[in-house]
């Protein structure tokens, strides 16, 4: 029986170059103004699934991902690094999904593939909540690794993990199947492999097929790899009113600009006037008070 | 995400040639892998996208690995532990990741794990590591070794070694020794057959040699007692894994301190014959050493590139009386010339990898079928180019990159003296390219046959014949009027039948011939792209004043002044 890794991984706006125009005047992300790109803790989860691929033999990687037909690049990107299959769920009803709706659509969709283990990056860097994750685990009603820096062990029943937590590292057993969220003191991800670059190149989405002015019939024939199926919500399923914007209980009520006024690092010291000076700062700037 | 190939659109220009269409075909076979291998191309167009996609991933470890890796790895360097060379960290760390990314074996077939690459992408892709490390550019890039091993090594040594380098191995090329330098033909390190085990025994001391702790080894020896010069030596494939070598010592260089030089001892360390007997250097290294000139050339191309980035940052940064220092002439003409150079280099480079790609090819088809007459002789003359081309090439890109460096240098000023800019390594880096792989005085040697034999005239002749735009013809005319003056300088020198003043002369003779083929080239390019439009002019204006001076200088001297020249030392 092969082992099989689920991958969860999203495609992000790059907002780690953020430029004057990456925001729209009503304070939401210019999406046009940003490259996407393989959001990186999610690329590092790939890495961690890609290593236990190496060590068992028969593991299988799938690349999972949510967004508009053009994500699919995030599959591709995968499967150059050595993924071995991926889908694509897309659905205009799956749009202005929030964390709650989205963990749900995820979940559907886990749940079809029956896995032993599910990765997922910590966080997507357009977002940063943490919390799609963990909310999949709790809705599989499996149990959840989070933080997790290196995957020490792995057998088709058990793995033992390294967790990097705020003062200090911890290791963890826990029965499969489970799911673990990457932190960014992960190994990075290697590199594209030049021959899977070369044999996935054309690997196409069904709607990007549809659209393309070469035919690539015979391709998909002779290469049933190179499709690459995309799930819709009826694929998977799923109760229409728990989904996209009815599906999200979060609101934005205001989005507003933060610019930081002061652009050194102030030195504290332990003495009482130090704290004192820190205290009103923090009083004043509404952090705390 | 940095990118030296995204970033430098040079070398997809350089990629998109005419004739490429013709070397993939031929490398390709016409295409006899496509249904066998899942990465092979489908067509011409499929393998010129596929050479683009792998080009960026070499670009990305570039700019994101082995570039920021370098200075540590200049800093640490290699070290030798219990008589194993243990690379730096990010020596280590830059040679894992290109073999998680498939890039070792590039131009190897994939019947033994490689990408069937042609020259001109490998090429590429080592003058993309060269700008991020020159260093580590040397084990990366004797990888060259498998390609000789696939071109002379019989069937069973080739599925021996060759599938080993895709997975990692490293490879070294084990020719110089303590008294064989330059003139490799001195060799004595022994090569004995025992007819008992039928196995042969190496035994003698390498020096100098790159990476000499790889996992593979091709070593020059002596197979023929009695004898001493090159009919006597022959090519031999060591294993590391025989554990039969010690390595003495790793040199401490003044640059390219990543990659380790050993000197090396066999000792009854067992072997295998490449080959046939006796043809080791007289054929297998001649090709061996053609290869690692090319690379040297695209390692050359690489530093200076780099060098030249830093030069142009500074210059735009750096403010003195009131401006950034690119504003005064005296800045901006060095910076305008350096970037002049490394596009006429680039250039002779991808023209030079072209010719060897076509001459290969055709040398591969003939080991399974007869060449047609046609077919045989556009292979003579790409092989013919090609050996002239070479050392022209390996000449003027070394002795240009050392120039470049040293003019990026200046650039910083006192800054560029300190250890803090990363362009004193690069100025330390630059001083070995026109020494190993035969110093600039020994390419002049190889180079001047093709004055003498009218090879260079002839290709100049066909450059002449293409067609360029009306307002470029200006220097067109320029550059007949410089070959016009080469014939002269050649037939002046040739007809004169005394061998130490053509030896006196060689370098002033090859040199015009080069500058007019630069020449020549960078006008094809601009023909193409306006985009070389200053560098084409500035080169041709320096190709005029170097000609003129070379010829002056031939004109005004006659046999006798030789004598002027000869220091005596007592």
């Amino acid at each position: 029986m092969s082992f099989k890794i689920v991958v969860l991984a999203k495609q992000v706006p790059d907002t780690r170059n953020v430029g004057k125009d990456a925001m729209k005047a009503d304070g939401t992300v210019n999406r046009g103004a940003l490259p996407a790109i393989f959001n990186p803790e999610d690329l590092q989860a790939l890495e961690q699934a890609l290593m236990v691929k190496d060590q068992v033999e028969d593991a299988e990687i799938i690349i999972l991902t949510m967004g508009p037909p053009r994500a699919v690049e995030i599959i591709r990107e995968a499967l150059y690094r050595g993924a071995t299959s991926g889908y694509l769920i897309t659905d205009r009803k799956f749009a202005g999904s929030d964390t709650l709706a989205t963990s749900y659509t995820l979940a559907l969709a886990v749940k079809k593939i029956q896995p032993h283990l599910v990765i997922a990056g910590r966080q997507a860097i357009d977002g940063d909540t943490a919390q799609v994750g963990p909310q999949i685990a709790q809705k599989l009603g499996i149990p959840q690794v989070t933080y997790t820096e290196q995957i020490l062990d792995v057998n088709l029943d058990e793995l033992k993990i390294r967790r990097r937590l705020e003062r200090g590292v911890e290791v963890v057993k826990c029965k499969t199947p489970l799911l673990i969220t990457v932190h960014s003191s992960a190994a990075e991800c290697r590199p594209r492999n030049a021959k899977l670059l070369m044999k996935y190149k054309h690997a196409r989405s069904v709607s990007e097929l549809q659209e393309e002015s070469k035919d690539y019939t015979e391709m998909m024939t002779n290469k049933p790899y190179l499709r690459l199926e995309e799930w819709s919500v009826a694929d998977l399923g799923a109760d229409e009113e728990a989904l996209g914007l009815s599906g999200s209980p979060t609101k934005v009520k205001k989005i507003e600009n933060v610019v930081l006024a002061k652009k050194e690092s102030v030195n504290l010291t332990t003495e009482d006037k130090d704290i004192d000076y820190l205290m009103k700062e923090l009083i004043d700037s509404h952090v705390i008070g | 995400m940095e990118n030296f190939y995204k970033d430098n659109p040079g070398l997809k220009f350089h990629l998109q040639h005419p004739l490429m269409e013709k070397i993939i075909r031929l490398k390709e076979n016409n295409f006899a892998d496509k249904d066998k291998y899942d990465y092979a191309f489908q067509d011409f167009e499929d393998a010129l996208d596929s050479y683009d996609k792998v080009l960026e991933i070499v670009g990305e470890i570039c700019a994101e690995t082995i570039g920021p890796n370098a200075e540590a790895v200049d800093q640490e360097g290699p070290k030798l532990i219990n008589n194993e060379v243990v690379y730096a960290p990010g020596t280590k760390e830059n040679h894992e990741t290109l073999t998680k990314a498939g890039l070792i074996g590039m131009s190897l077939p994939r019947e033994y794990g490689g990408l069937n690459f042609a020259m001109v992408p490998y090429v590429m892709a080592a003058e993309l590591v060269s700008r991020a490390d020159a260093g580590f550019a040397n084990i990366w890039g004797l990888q060259d070794c498998a390609e000789t091993l696939h071109e002379f090594a019989s069937d069973e040594l080739k599925k021996e070694f060759l599938p080993r380098f895709n997975k990692g191995a490293t490879a070294a090329m084990d020719l110089t020794e303590p008294d064989a330098g330059s003139d490799l033909q001195a060799v004595q390190l022994k090569a004995t057959f025992d007819e008992q085990k039928q196995q042969w025994y190496l035994n003698g001391v390498k020096r100098f040699i790159t990476n000499g702790d790889a996992d593979i080894s091709l070593v020059l020896a002596r197979t023929e007692p009695g004898t001493s010069d090159g009919r006597g030596l022959s090519l031999f494939v060591y294993d590391r894994k025989d554990k039969a070598l010690t390595v003495r010592r790793i040199e401490n260089k003044l640059g390219i301190k990543g990659s380790p030089t050993c000197e090396l001892v066999f000792k009854n360390a067992p072997a295998k014959l490449v080959g046939q007997r006796k043809m080791g250097l007289i054929k297998y290294v001649m090709s061996l050493m053609n290869s690692a000139r090319l690379g040297v050339g695209a390692q050359s191309v690489g530093i200076a590139e780099a060098a030249y980035r830093e030069a142009l940052k500074y210059a735009h940064e750096r403010e003195q009386f009131g401006k950034p220092i690119i504003g005064y002439p005296a800045v901006y003409e060095m910076l305008s010339v350096m970037r002049a150079k490394i596009d006429a280099t680039r250039s002779l480079l991808y023209e030079t990898a072209r010719y060897v790609d076509v001459y290969k090819a055709y040398s591969f088809i003939q080991e399974e079928r007869k060449l047609e007459p046609e077919e045989r002789k556009d292979a003579k003359h790409h092989t013919r180019v090609s050996d002239a081309l070479t050392p022209l090439l390996k000449l003027f890109a070394s002795e240009y990159c050392n120039e470049i460096a040293s003019d990026a240098l200046q650039v910083h000023g006192g800054t560029g003296y300190m250890k803090d800019f990363p362009v004193e390594r690069l100025f330390r880096d630059a001083r070995i390219t026109n020494i190993y792989e035969g110093t600039s005085q020994l390419q002049v040697v190889a180079a001047i046959r093709a004055v003498g034999n009218g090879t260079y005239l002839n290709l100049i002749r066909e450059y002449e014949q293409n067609h360029v735009k009306p307002e470029f013809e200006y220097l067109q005319h320029n550059l007949k009027e410089l070959t016009d003056l080469y014939e002269k300088m050649a037939n002046q020198v040739l007809e004169g039948k005394n061998n130490e003043l053509l030896d006196f002369h060689a370098r002033r003779l090859v040199e015009m011939a080069g500058y007019i083929i630069m020449g020549y080239l960078l006008l094809q390019d601009t023909h193409k792209d306006e985009e070389y439009r200053k560098s084409t002019e500035i080169f041709i204006r320096k190709a005029h004043t170097e000609c003129a001076s070379r010829a002056e200088f031939i004109k005004s001297f006659d046999e006798d002044k030789l004598g002027t020249y000869k220091i005596s030392w007592e």
